[in-house]
């Protein structure tokens, strides 16, 4: 039985023009160990799919239908409180995008580590402390640090303590929304090491949100790539990145420079994604799509299997 | 007979050369730090950030010079010195043979300012909310008093819209900046830089905002117009991998110094500094059979205030030598167009 397995989901955000069709169908699994690279562009509706496993939506956004069956329990099933005891923290856990800005200004980063401690678990402040130092040291930030404000620190240490704040309560999984973003490269592999590391030593599973498909292929063992709130292709990494086959998934590793190696000319993908207030008929990626068919213009592709052994792509071409 | 022969390499050499557009030298930029009333008066001297220690540079006619480095190493402000949005506290700035930190009238920087515009790196603030895309593109026309009549002015900024590939023109002169997307936005602010057809146009990471689907969609379109119009181009990045697709001469900035440069190609298939290896390893690569991610170096930028001694790069590099603590390495010629400062590389 996989660690995490998301069935159908579908979530609307409502507002006042009608319904944005955020996440439409979506469906993945993680197992233990598993690292899964969420990728796309913005206002694909990754971060929406990750916010509704964690039961985060803002309010305007409904869930229209599917299962999220987290170690065997539909977690939509469950209250509002009851998930709050059980799952969230103790068991999934999310290091939030901006993760720079996620730490309030005031409190020092010891006790805004020892907060989530101490609601989740039965524990006096003096051991709240002592696991936070600990913690610290986990992420490769000296436990002397503690007593420290968000302004004291880097970038990359902020973002390292946000990391230890995610792990507090020894979840079984972790959702990284774009991690990195903000950092520089240097800082960038710095933190992605130690994520690494952490996830080996721990025995995590991870959910990585990125636009950065070179970020995911150093990372991730399993891809979802994520188009105007549908799954266009899915696979692990190395059939994905080697034979990719949705041509949505081909423009996008191909819009990415390397330095090493031979110099190849930068892909594009003309247009623009679409609204999803009235998202296009058929397949979402048509208009922009070089292959373009008739019959793309109609019907929604469904899955196919392609070449690897878990490897399915949602277009006609095949 | 062989004098002649000379003349004639000479002469060749500089063709391939290309007229210089704009030198930089010894720029220097230090920002002093405001203190307590209580402090001023123990302290002796006020300290500065050094944002630009000597930073110097030639970009040729119609070349892509990048500028790269990771943020606080003083890219963005060399790129403002050059357009003195920034007043540099020492150096010298040469555009087209025209000292351009001795103009002190509004008017003088006025018109220098025709042939050189600069495209900041977020979208969403550079452009007036208030403005409708025709004002907003054809404002340098009206402040540059370049058109004469209306439909002058109208038909320039149609000519620069439809250049940036934002067809029909007419679809988007009345509209106003939230209406379009992130890479919309900052093809209208690349074609209000472009309107005037500048010599020189300084690029502040004008794509580090947009998704990758949109931003090589930009890039091309950027690049496409500096070709057309033979502009020569700073482009400032933290990206090392972009600026090798996009320059053709590249330098690499940390704590303030240049400590290499080359051509593009050269520089990240043969990386000679310490830093630009680094810079180079952590990079991460679209393929996941090539994992690596190596951290050669460890911690964080040090403070601008206080930099290091001697080489600024020494608390961190890998092959540290008790000579780097203390002297500064000069900037050395390695090969033709080719500088490292780096003590490794001394001969």
């Amino acid at each position: 039985m996989p660690l995490l397995e998301v069935n159908d989901l579908l979530m609307y955000y409502e507002t006042d023009r009608g319904f944005v069709k955020a996440v439409d169908n979506v469906s993945f699994t993680v197992d233990k160990k598993e690292s899964l690279g969420l990728a796309g562009e913005s206002g694909c509706g990754k971060t929406s799919a990750a916010l509704a496993i964690l039961k985060l939506l803002p309010s305007n956004a409904r869930i229209r239908g599917g299962k999220i069956n987290f170690q065997g329990t539909n977690i939509l099933e469950l209250g509002d409180s009851d998930f709050r005891k059980k799952i969230r923290w103790k068991k999934i856990s999310m290091i939030f995008q901006g993760a720079m800005n996620a730490l309030h200004p005031t409190y020092n980063i010891g006790h805004q580590i020892t907060e989530a401690l101490l609601m989740h678990e039965n524990i006096s402040k003096k051991e709240a402390l002592e696991r936070a130092a600990n913690l610290l040291e986990l992420v490769g930030i000296e436990s002397s640090k503690i007593n420290r404000y968000p302004h004291e620190l880097s970038g990359g240490m902020k973002q390292r303590a946000v990391a230890a704040m995610a792990l507090a309560c020894n979840p079984d999984m972790v959702i990284a929304d774009e991690p990195t973003t903000a950092l520089d490269v240097i800082v960038q592999a710095q933190v992605l090491k130690v994520m690494q590391e952490l996830q080996r030593k721990l025995d995590l599973a991870w959910i990585l949100i990125s636009h950065d498909l070179s970020m995911i292929a150093e990372t991730c063992t399993k891809v979802a790539i994520m188009y105007a709130g549908k799954i266009a292709e899915y696979g692990d990494v190395v059939s994905l990145y080697k034979e990719p086959l949705h041509p949505y998934t081909q423009a996008l590793i191909a819009a990415f420079p390397s330095v090493m190696g031979k110099k190849t000319e930068l892909a594009s993908i003309p247009g623009f994604p679409p609204d999803l207030l009235v998202p296009p008929p058929g397949c979402r990626f048509h208009p922009r799509c070089p292959n373009a068919m008739d019959v793309c213009r109609k019907k929604d592709p469904v899955f196919v299997k392609g070449t690897g052994k878990d490897h399915w792509v949602s277009c006609f071409l095949f | 007979m062989f004098s002649v022969l000379k003349v004639n390499t000479m002469a060749k050499k500089e063709s391939i050369k290309g007229d210089v557009c704009l030198e930089v030298h010894d720029l220097v930029k230090h920002y002093p730090i405001r203190l307590g009333f209580f402090k001023t008066l123990v302290s002796k001297d006020a300290p500065f950030v050094h944002a630009v220690d000597g930073v110097s540079f030639t970009i040729r006619i119609g070349e892509v010079f990048g500028l790269v480095g990771e943020s606080g190493c003083g890219k963005t402000t060399t790129g403002r010195c050059v357009v003195r949005l920034i007043e540099p506290t020492k150096g010298r700035v040469v555009f087209k043979g025209k000292e351009i930190l001795s103009l002190s009238l509004e008017r003088e920087i006025r018109k220098l300012r025709r042939n050189m515009q600069i495209i900041f790196q977020d979208p969403y603030e550079t452009l007036n909310p208030r403005m409708s895309i025709f004002d907003i593109v054809s404002e340098p026309l009206r402040i540059q008093k370049m058109c004469k009549t209306e439909e002058e002015t109208s038909e320039r900024v149609r000519e620069a819209l439809v250049d940036l590939d934002l067809v029909p023109p007419e679809e988007f002169l009345y509209r106003f900046p939230h209406e379009l997307s992130g890479g919309q936005r900052q093809r209208v602010a690349i074609a209000r830089a472009f309107v005037l057809k500048p010599e020189l146009l300084v690029a502040d990471e004008p794509v580090s905002m947009l998704d990758a689907s949109i931003r090589s969609e930009v890039l091309k379109l950027l690049i496409g117009m500096q070709k057309k119009l033979h502009t020569s181009f700073l482009y400032i990045t933290h990206d090392i991998a972009l600026a090798r697709h996009m320059c053709d001469y590249m330098a690499v900035m940390y704590l303030g110094k240049i400590v290499e440069q080359g051509r593009a190609e050269d520089l990240t298939q043969k990386a000679l500094h310490p830093y630009t290896q680094a810079l180079l390893a952590a990079v991460p690569v679209p393929d996941p059979t090539a994992r690596r991610i190596e951290v050669v170096i460890k911690g964080e930028v040090p403070s601008a205030v206080n930099p290091p001694s001697g080489c600024r790069f020494h608390t961190r590099c890998p092959f540290v030598m008790p000579i780097c603590s203390k002297e500064e390495p000069p900037l050395m010629e390695m090969e033709e167009e080719r500088k490292v400062a780096c003590w490794l590389h001394k001969k």
